[in-house]
């Protein structure tokens, strides 16, 4: 188990140090003249210099990339472009509202759809099940963003039962972290964007507990506690469905990247001040270092979920420690 | 499946049974493919929609009832944001232009990012599958330290990025969701690939000399084929989800129709708040076509994995 943990934490720093490298040239891959994305149209030659020498773009690449590791390693993402504050300070509160929107989502969505998944298997053959899988490939055929406007037609502008978007009632300022969060206006604000995302994350859980379902239920050792006469709901419960979600472990880490990645767009839909809605307006207004910060820490938890579940795994089916 | 129809051994005596054996092998894929299908009534369905797609993507300027550019004019008055009449069955946009022509236009961009897309990734996963599991040691070390990476990317910032960095065009658009989705086919059909590998069938085919090449591509790719299938079906839905979205955030190819794009107007220009004629055809089409696609895979399912079948 050690061995392999500390096998696994090698591969999570040459994956980590690939990825990092991958950031930086990404952000140079821009056709032409890589200072571009910084500069403004109409500069003269000095101010240019003054940009260049600020962002260290004077420097030689192997120069450039040095002090972009250390730089990240020390969580210092440098100056947003169109805040002229350092980044740091301007995700740090669009990071909590996309991790309080996104992780309720990521949590609701895994739970249901395994709970949906474990009764399809379950009830195998019949209209239910049929009826389950047609929804189910339904919400998954539906982009969040799609979903989201359906939802904001129907819950917003028809009923009027919930707001059409933002994080709170308008005009009104926060003082502490607690009173952003802590209130029944926020959860008001929050239901919508939340069902979007559930809808959408729940199908994959769903499907896979499904077919592991009907697998586990295949074998011969279900048959045995059948014929031991034990209740039905503790066959698919103790141990058909617990059986069955081995499988589902290793898939929570691509989930989380899937759902990291729509809060892009659930974000965008419902002017939800998190990460995503401004990676979005960063992206669009040529504001590289925030764009890059939000792909940083975007890309650094679905690592580390990666991490984390293929850690569980082990802890949970111990035949794979030595592969 | 494969486990019926892959050859038990191979003595391989002469190369012209193998290439008729394929054939056969083949044939012998695509009718229990044709069987499970038929069976699936969901996956008729989607082969039904899919058939529809096709034919509007191909003919799509014979269909379309007006150019979809061009602004509507009723008495001199340009036909701003209207709801559905004889003339314009779903309407018009902000700036008067037809939306049932936009949305059958829009269908070729879906139906050739899902297919282009998916081709490419699960050409790119299909072979880094085969070399990987077949070669193993520091070939496999590397290659899938190379797919942890892909995995680490998140998905849709990584594609908007990339397709901002690039330009919106729609080949770029197509190569960068292609440069992603590759992960998924490449780790699946390696599993498989290992399983194959420790066949009798690769042990004879090597045991007569036959090259590595031939092995992974004559012997081992057949048997996996099905799986590749499976994740092209897949590929060809998140393509199509994908490039959506990324059209509706506004980094789509701003010279081609597209659902997103119109979605992404709408939403834009505020219509959404009453226009459903607008944002209600659009949002459906994608949704059908991924359905389907979705139903087609499921049938897919069963051929890969036997034990669902019944």
């Amino acid at each position: 188990m050690q061995r392999y943990v500390a096998r696994r934490i090698g591969q999570l720093m040459v994956t980590y140090f690939a990825f990092l490298t991958l950031l930086f040239v990404i952000f140079r891959l821009a056709p032409g003249d890589p200072t571009t994305m910084f500069l403004l149209e109409g500069m003269t030659p000095e101010e240019r210099e003054a940009i260049l020498q600020r962002w260290g773009l004077d420097q030689p690449l192997y120069v450039q990339y040095y002090e972009y590791l250390g730089q990240l390693l020390t969580l210092d993402l440098g100056q947003s472009i169109r805040y002229e504050q350092p980044v740091t300070d301007i995700l740090w509160t669009r990071f909590w509202n996309t991790v309080l929107l996104m992780g309720p989502a990521f949590f609701l969505s895994y739970i249901i759809g395994v709970g949906i998944g474990a009764f399809m298997g379950w009830v195998r053959g019949t209209v239910k099940e049929k009826g389950g899988i047609v929804l189910t490939l339904i919400a998954r055929s539906s982009p969040e963003f799609w979903t989201g406007i359906v939802l904001l037609t129907v819950f917003s502008f028809w009923l009027g039962w919930f707001p059409s978007g933002g994080m709170r009632a308008p005009g009104y300022e926060a003082a502490t972290f607690w009173d952003r969060y802590l209130s029944l206006d926020f959860v008001h604000h929050m239901i919508l964007p939340l069902m979007t995302g559930v809808v959408f994350y729940m199908a994959t859980p769903a499907l896979l507990m499904r077919s592991s379902m009907i697998q586990v239920l295949n074998s011969d050792f279900i048959e045995i506690k059948k014929a031991e006469g034990h209740p039905e709901w503790i066959i698919l419960y103790k141990y058909a469905a617990r059986n069955s979600i081995l499988p589902i472990t290793t898939v929570v880490a691509i989930v989380v990247g899937v759902a990291l990645g729509g809060s892009l767009v659930i974000e965008t839909i419902f002017s939800w001040p998190g990460m995503g809605r401004e990676m979005v307006d960063s992206v669009q207004y040529n504001d590289y270092p925030v764009a890059q910060a939000v792909f940083f820490l975007m890309g650094s938890v679905v690592i580390f979920m990666n991490f984390v579940a293929d850690i569980v795994y082990v802890y949970l089916d111990p035949r794979v420690k030595y592969e | 499946m494969s486990s019926e129809t892959q050859p038990k051994s191979e003595t391989g005596t002469a190369n012209r049974f193998v290439s008729k054996r394929r054939m056969k092998k083949l044939s012998q894929d695509l009718s229990t493919l044709w069987r499970v299908i038929r069976r699936d009534r969901l996956a008729v369905i989607g082969v039904g929609i899919l058939v529809v797609y096709l034919a509007v993507a191909a003919f799509g300027e014979l269909l379309a009832p007006h150019e979809p550019g061009e602004t509507q004019r009723a008495g001199g008055e340009v036909l701003r944001t209207e709801g559905p009449t004889a003339g314009y069955w779903f309407g018009t946009t902000n700036y008067g232009e037809d939306i049932l022509s936009q949305v059958i236009i829009s269908t070729r961009v879906s139906v050739m990012v899902g297919l282009a897309a998916a081709a490419m990734a699960v050409f790119i996963g299909a072979n880094v599958a085969l070399i990987s599991a077949y070669y193993g040691g520091w070939v496999d070390d590397i290659l899938m330290r190379v797919v942890d990476i892909a995995y680490g990317l998140p998905f849709l910032p990584f594609v908007i990025v990339l397709v901002f960095i690039l330009g919106a065009n729609i080949w770029n658009i197509i190569i960068v969701i292609a440069a992603i989705l590759w992960r998924d086919s490449a780790r699946v059909v390696r599993s498989e690939v290992l399983s194959q590998k420790q066949r009798p069938y690769v042990k004879s085919a090597r045991a007569i000399g036959a090259s590595d090449i031939r092995i992974m591509y004559r012997h081992i790719l057949p048997n996996v084929l099905p799986l590749i299938g499976l994740y092209a079906a897949f590929a060809v839905a998140y393509a199509i989800i994908y490039e959506a979205s990324i059209a509706f955030l506004g980094f789509g190819d701003p010279t081609l129709y597209s659902w997103g794009q119109m979605l992404f107007q709408a939403y834009q220009s505020g219509a959404i708040r009453y226009a459903w004629w607008w944002v209600l055809p659009p949002g459906v089409a994608l949704m059908l076509i991924v359905m389907a696609v979705f139903f087609i895979g499921r049938a897919l399912e069963q051929i890969t994995n036997p034990e669902l079948r019944h």
